[in-house]
């Protein structure tokens, strides 16, 4: 069976766990600006790591080239 | 026929194109599209329209892939005129690598990388993120009309 590593951070070091010794949560949430999601991995109640993900739905502007006379 | 005071269209994307220079002689470091990075700043970080220049006050620290001044945007799609508008949008997402870990964030400053002062192009937030040993992406907007990343009217 494959086994699935996952970077971690624990006590300050970066190590690699077993996915099936880890706590997977997701989530995310939509608005008018975005779309998120998030995946975390837990280890006896600590976080270890999270990753997310946003895609923008707008970019900014319009910005205005120029007047008009009047 | 009849005469109608506009703006011309080619006018904006001439506008992202570098074509035109109205105030002091600015010398380009290039003939080529410039490169655009994208630097990541704290939630606690007054990042806004007044935001000349890249900063690194209120960056994120130095973690995996990512270091200071950011990471590059990548291409960006050619701009493009619907008439009203010119827009242009990065052509792949934007992404600081594994093994990245920084506490909340939710800005993105998008920087001219290339031609002198780090002049800043526009500031992108959203929600607030905090990522361990992790992979933050951001995936952009459609590249067209009124969703395109930046938009010139």
């Amino acid at each position: 069976m494959m086994r699935t590593l996952i970077p971690c951070m624990v006590n300050g070091n970066a190590v690699e766990i077993d996915e099936d010794s880890l706590v997977k949560k997701t989530g995310g949430h939509e608005n008018d600006n975005e779309v998120a999601d998030w995946t975390e991995y837990w280890l006896d109640g600590v976080l270890v790591h999270r990753s997310a993900h946003v895609h923008l739905k707008n970019g900014v502007g319009p910005i205005s080239a120029a007047g008009i006379f009047s | 026929m009849a005469n109608t005071q506009a703006v011309a269209n080619t006018f904006r994307t001439d506008m992202l194109n570098a074509k035109h220079a109205f105030g002091t002689t600015f010398t380009r470091a290039g003939t080529g599209a410039d490169t655009f990075m994208g630097a990541l700043y704290y939630a606690t970080a007054t990042i806004n329209a007044s935001t000349t220049a890249y900063t690194a006050t209120g960056e994120v620290a130095n973690s995996g892939s990512y270091t200071a001044g950011g990471i590059s945007f990548g291409g960006f799609n050619a701009p493009a005129n619907t008439g009203a508008q010119a827009y242009t949008t990065p052509t792949a997402s934007w992404t600081t690598g594994a093994a990245f870990s920084a506490a909340a964030f939710d800005c993105i400053l998008m920087y001219n990388g290339t031609q002198a002062g780090n002049l800043a192009v526009a500031a992108f937030t959203f929600g607030s993120q905090t990522i361990v040993a992790g992979t933050f992406t951001l995936t952009m907007p459609a590249n067209a009309a009124g969703t395109g990343l930046l938009q010139v009217n």
